[in-house]
């Protein structure tokens, strides 16, 4: 047998934006050995078959990020997703569901960026802290809080998980969401009021239907899902503390 | 020129397009069968303010084989989207820490599901006692 005896077909999902209307499957067949991801399927494509299929990756290792694809229309990274689970039968790739296509498998993550910033993912201390005061002290317990959530790699593959993303692609989304909670419950943080804002605003946690597919396909175990419906009570919390407290609440 | 021109793929039958989205819908549309029974039990409740004639009109209605079968379909519905409610729930609540340790999922939804079986029992077994 030779080291390349199987052979699958791989069924691509392209556009290319300067000469197509509208997306359109191409199958390629592709030879494998069983330690072969569907990334390096679709790497053999660009290498040996056509050289203007367009992919993102970076890492090959499930760290990075970048490599997230609709494999038989479910989100995974490509990089740990492996071509015998799906041989005999055709693998099907499409770019990430709910985001805008850029040109074949790469999307446009431009709205992604933006929320990411929008949720200052940064230490914002309470107050200004010397120097000479020396490191932050956390108890395992505080680490805690947040460690789960502090594991998201970025990956969207969450986003592509959710349908009301898709309806509403100006919702905050679960891993923007996720890592707006890793801060707020970080003792280090003082931001937290400032973040609850974009919690309750029209694009905030209430979009949230709890599908809770996000959670599933989710790569890190980070449960982003958690992470939302946590804040709908935080959120309903604050709505009613401030009937009873005048520091209380949102603004 | 820009190049550029990013596609948007449609969302019609989204549902549809995967097997955990179709449960969802499943699980979702059991909630009509709790608001179709709660309806039912106001409207009993109504026609005992109106008096004994009607109530014991509304009873009559309930014995009808149409009311037996939508009761039947109500507690299979019910009994489902009682399970699914559990199901989620972990995912909806912050976590429970018992002794240093993370309450793990399954511990929260089985508390859940017991809760409701205990429940359903006590209220079978009160009505039982007074109806005797
Ligand atoms: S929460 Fe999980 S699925 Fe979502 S971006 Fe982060 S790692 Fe990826
Ligand atoms: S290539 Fe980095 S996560 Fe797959």
């Amino acid at each position: 047998m030779s080291e390349h005896s199987k052979i699958i077909e791989i069924e691509v999902l392209r556009y290319n934006p300067e000469t197509d209307k509208v997306p359109s499957p191409q199958v390629f067949e592709v030879p494998f050995t069983d330690d072969m991801s569907v990334l390096q399927g679709i790497q053999y494509i660009k290498d040996h078959l056509d050289g203007s299929l367009s992919f993102r990756w970076s890492c090959r290792m499930a760290i990075c990020g970048s490599c997230g694809m609709m494999i038989n229309g479910v989100p995974h990274l490509s990089c740990e997703t492996f071509l015998r689970d799906y041989y005999p039968a055709r693998v099907r790739v499409e770019a990430l569901n709910h985001f805008p296509i850029e040109r074949d498998l790469v999307i446009n993550m431009e709205g992604f960026i933006k929320k990411l910033e929008s949720i200052q993912p940064y230490i914002i201390p309470k107050e200004p802290r010397t120097l000479a005061q020396g490191e932050y002290l956390q108890t395992p317990e505080e680490l805690n809080r947040y460690e789960q959530f502090s594991s998201c790699i970025n990956c969207m593959l969450c986003y592509a998980a959710c349908p009301q993303f898709g309806l509403n692609p100006e919702f905050i989304g679960p891993a923007a969401t996720a890592l707006l909670h890793r801060y707020n419950v970080d003792t280090r943080d003082g931001a937290k009021e400032e973040r609850m804002e974009l919690v309750h605003s029209e694009e905030g946690v209430f979009h949230c239907t709890a599908v809770g597919y996000c959670s599933e396909v989710c790569p890190k175990h980070v449960d982003p899902a958690n992470a939302v419906n946590q804040n709908k009570t935080n959120s309903a919390m604050d709505y009613f503390l401030r009937f009873i407290s005048p520091k209380g609440g949102a603004k | 020129m820009n190049k550029r021109r990013p596609y948007v793929r449609p969302m019609d039958g989204w549902w549809r397009k995967n097997p955990y989205f179709v449960e969802y819908m499943i699980h979702e549309s059991t909630a009509l069968f709790v608001a179709a029974y709660a309806a039912v039990l106001l409207f009993g409740l109504l026609r005992l303010s109106q008096g004994e004639a009607a109530w014991n009109a509304w009873l009559n209605t309930l014995g009808s084989s149409w009311f037996i079968l939508f009761h039947l379909a109500a507690l299979l519905a019910i009994s489902y989207h009682t399970y699914t409610w559990f199901k989620i729930m972990p995912r909806t609540m912050p976590p429970v820490v018992i002794g240093g340790e993370r309450l793990p999922a399954w511990a929260i939804t089985g508390t859940g599901l017991a809760a409701a079986a205990a429940a359903c029992l006590g209220l079978l077994a009160i009505v039982w006692g007074m109806a005797r």
